[in-house]
C-alpha cells in the first residue's frame, strides 16, 4: 500500500481541487482529508458520514474560585501567560499542568479536553476518513495522525493500493505530521513568487523527512516567466515537474457544483493535465 | 491600534490587504507591519524591506545534569508532552516534543534540571520605505509555530496602527496571532471553499471575542452565499475586490496591489476608516 500527501506550503494553490480530481481517477484507494482545521475535501466528495468519533486530546487548566487564595504563583509561573486575574484562558492554556502541581492549595484541576471529531465516510468515490478540529483548539498535529493511521488500517483490511491525502497549507505541525512516513509528496505551486517562496520551504521539509516529491505548477500561465524560474529550480533539485494545468476558470465552477473539474469539465485542458498527472504518480508509486 | 488580518482558508488574499493597507497607510500615520504567517512567511517579497535587526526564536528545553540527578523519574511523571523518558541510569530528552513549560527544571527534587535554549526560528525586523516591519520565520523541519508568532507579537507598537498578517487555519497559531488584537479582517473568496472556511474563520474569531469585519476577494461571478451569510449575520463587508487578472499578475511579480495601481489606494484608506468607525461606533458584530 502507498500513500501519496499532497501539499503546497502556501495555502489556496488548488490541492484540494487536485485531490478531488485524483479522487475520482484513481481506483482501489482510500481517501484522508489532513487539513483537519480548514477542511474543503467534503464539499467535492458529499461524503455520507458512517462512523463519527470524538477526538479527547490534551487538558485545560481550571481554578476553583472559592479554594483560590490569589497568591498568583501560578500566573508567576505559567510560560504560555495563559492565567490572567486568576482566571485560565482556555485558548492559552497548553495543558501542561505546571499550575496544578505547584498551586500550594490545591485549587487547580486539570479537565479533559475535547479537540474536534474524526469521521468515516462513504463517498461516490471509496472510503473517506476526515476530522474536525474545534474552533482555536491545539494538537492538530495528533488528530492527523489519527486519521492517517485510521486510512491505514482500512487500507490494510481492504486490501487498497493507495492511500491519497490532501494535506494542510504551511510547514509547521499538521505537515509534518501529514507528510512523515509517506510515499510520495505531490506539491501544488503556483507561479508567483509567494508561490515560488512557499515550495522551496516545503521541498525542504519533504527533504528533512526522506519523502520524494513531485510537482505540478497550477495556473501556470498566470505567469509563464516564474513558471520556467520553477522548472529550473526544480530540475536544480532534482525534481520532476509532473504537470502544467493552466487558468480556467473551469476549476472555480466545478467547485460551485461540487463536482471535481475532471468529472465537470473532462475533455478540457486542465482535466487533460490532471489524467497525465495520475497516470504519472500511479506510475512511480507502483514501481518504488 | 492592532487589525489582524486573517482568513481560514489560505490564498484568498491575506498578504495583498495587509500588505496593502500598510502600504496605503503609511504617509498618513505611522503603521507597523508583523508578518505572523510563520511558517510561509510572503510580506517581505512585497514590501522588500531592509533588514536591520535579527534574534532568534528560543524555547527553553531541559538539561540533566546526571552529577545530581537520582533517577527518580519525577520529570517524566510530570511532562505533558512525553518529552522525556527515564531509564535506570540515563535520562533521556525528546527537545522536538518539548514545549518549554518549565515543570520538569522548577519541580526536580534535586534541582539537576536547568534549562537551554532550542533555536526554532528567527524575528527579523527593519524598515520597508516607511513601515515598520517585522516578520518570524520558523526552521525547515520544525513543528512548533506558537513561539515565533509570541514573539513577533512582542514587537507590537500599539502607539501607531499595528496589522497583523496571520497565517490560515483556525488552530492553536491563528489565536496566537490574532489574540488581542482591537480588529479582525477576514479575507475571504466568493466560492464554496472560500465559504466555508470563512464561516470556521468568523467562529474562531467570535470565541476571541474581536469584532470582525471581511473582505471578499476575487469578486465578481454567480456565487453569492458569502454575502448572504454576512448579511444574516450581520458581518459589514468593507471591501470588495474584483477578480482581476491583472490583479493577479501584478500578485504574481510580488508587487502589491495599492503600490501597482496607486489608484486603489482610495479604496484601503476607506476600509481603514470603515474599521474605526465600527471601532468608534463600539459595534463590529461582537456577539451573535
Amino acid at each position: 500500500m502507498k500513500e501519496l500527501v499532497v501539499l503546497s506550503g502556501k495555502g489556496g494553490t488548488g490541492k484540494t481541487s487536485i485531490v478531488g480530481s485524483l479522487a475520482a481517477l484513481a481506483e482501489d484507494k482510500i481517501l484522508a482529508d489532513c487539513d483537519v482545521d480548514a477542511a474543503d475535501l467534503h464539499l467535492l466528495l458529499e461524503p455520507v458520514v458512517r462512523q463519527k468519533n470524538e477526538f479527547w486530546s490534551g487538558q485545560v487548566a481550571v481554578i476553583d474560585e472559592e479554594k483560590c487564595t490569589q497568591c498568583g504563583l501560578c500566573q508567576e509561573l505559567c510560560h504560555f501567560e495563559a492565567i490572567e486575574d486568576f482566571t485560565v484562558a482556555p485558548v492559552s492554556c497548553e495543558g501542561c499542568g505546571f499550575c496544578r502541581r505547584i498551586c500550594p492549595v490545591e485549587a487547580i484541576t486539570m479537565k479533559e479536553n475535547l479537540s474536534g471529531h474524526w469521521f468515516i465516510s462513504d463517498t461516490r468515490y471509496g472510503p473517506l476518513v476526515h476530522a474536525r478540529l474545534g474552533i482555536a483548539q491545539e494538537n492538530s498535529g495528533k488528530l492527523v495522525a489519527l486519521v492517517r493511521q485510521q486510512a491505514r488500517e482500512m487500507a490494510e483490511k481492504q486490501g487498497a493500493a493507495f492511500i491519497i491525502s490532501d494535506g494542510p497549507p504551511g510547514i509547521g505541525c499538521p505537515v509534518i505530521s501529514s507528510l512523515s512516513g509517506a510515499s510520495l509528496a505531490l506539491l501544488v505551486t503556483e507561479p508567483t513568487l509567494s508561490g515560488i517562496h512557499d515550495l522551496e520551504r516545503v521541498i525542504g521539509v519533504c527533504r528533512h523527512f526522506g519523502v520524494p516529491a513531485l510537482v505540478c505548477i497550477n495556473k501556470y500561465d498566470i505567469n509563464e516567466e516564474n513558471s520556467c524560474q520553477i522548472e529550473d529550480y526544480c530540475r536544480e533539485q532534482g525534481i520532476e515537474v509532473a504537470a502544467r494545468i493552466p487558468f480556467d476558470n473551469i476549476v472555480t465552477e466545478a467547485m460551485v457544483k461540487g463536482l471535481p473539474v475532471v468529472q465537470y469539465g473532462s475533455d478540457g485542458p486542465v482535466s487533460r493535465q490532471i489524467k497525465l498527472l495520475w497516470q504519472n504518480i500511479a506510475g512511480r508509486l507502483s514501481t518504488n | 491600534m492592532i487589525i489582524s488580518v486573517a482568513s481560514g482558508k489560505g490564498g484568498t488574499g491575506k498578504t495583498l490587504v495587509a500588505t496593502s493597507l500598510a502600504f496605503s497607510l503609511k504617509d498618513r500615520q505611522p503603521v507597523q507591519l508583523l508578518d505572523c504567517d510563520v511558517e510561509e512567511p510572503n510580506d517581505h517579497i512585497f514590501l522588500k524591506p531592509v533588514i536591520t535587526q535579527k534574534e532568534v526564536v528560543c524555547i527553553q528545553v531541559p538539561k540533566v545534569d546526571e552529577e545530581k540527578c537520582t533517577h527518580c523519574g519525577l520529570c517524566a511523571e510530570i511532562c505533558a508532552y512525553n518529552a522525556i523518558a527515564v531509564v535506570p541510569d540515563r535520562v533521556m530528552i525528546f527537545p522536538e516534543l518539548c514545549h518549554g513549560c518549565g515543570a520538569c527544571s522548577y519541580l526536580c527534587p534535586e534541582k539537576a534540571i536547568s534549562e537551554e535554549g532550542r533555536e526554532t526560528g528567527v524575528v527579523e525586523w527593519g524598515d520597508a520605505d516607511g513601515i515598520d516591519f517585522v516578520q518570524g520565520r520558523i526552521n525547515v523541519g520544525e513543528a512548533m509555530a506558537p513561539p515565533a508568532i509570541r514573539q513577533v507579537r512582542e514587537r507590537a507598537n500599539a502607539d501607531g496602527v499595528v496589522i497583523i498578517d496571520v497565517p490560515p487555519g483556525t488552530s492553536c497559531p491563528v489565536v496566537e496571532a490574532i489574540k488581542g488584537s482591537h480588529f479582525c479582517l477576514l479575507v475571504t473568496e466568493p466560492t464554496p471553499f472560500g465559504f466555508n472556511d470563512l464561516v470556521l474563520a468568523v467562529e474562531t474569531v467570535r470565541e476571541l471575542n474581536i469584532p470582525l469585519g471581511v473582505v471578499i476577494n476575487r469578486a465578481g461571478g454567480e456565487y453569492h452565499k458569502v454575502e448572504d451569510y454576512c448579511r444574516k449575520e450581520n458581518i459589514p463587508i468593507l471591501l470588495t475586490i474584483p477578480l482581476d487578472t491583472g490583479i493577479a499578475r501584478l500578485y504574481s511579480r510580488g508587487v502589491t496591489l495599492a503600490e501597482g495601481m496607486p489608484e486603489t489606494q482610495e479604496m484601503f484608506i476607506l476600509l481603514w476608516d470603515g474599521i474605526r468607525k465600527i471601532l468608534d461606533e463600539g459595534t463590529g458584530s461582537l456577539k451573535r
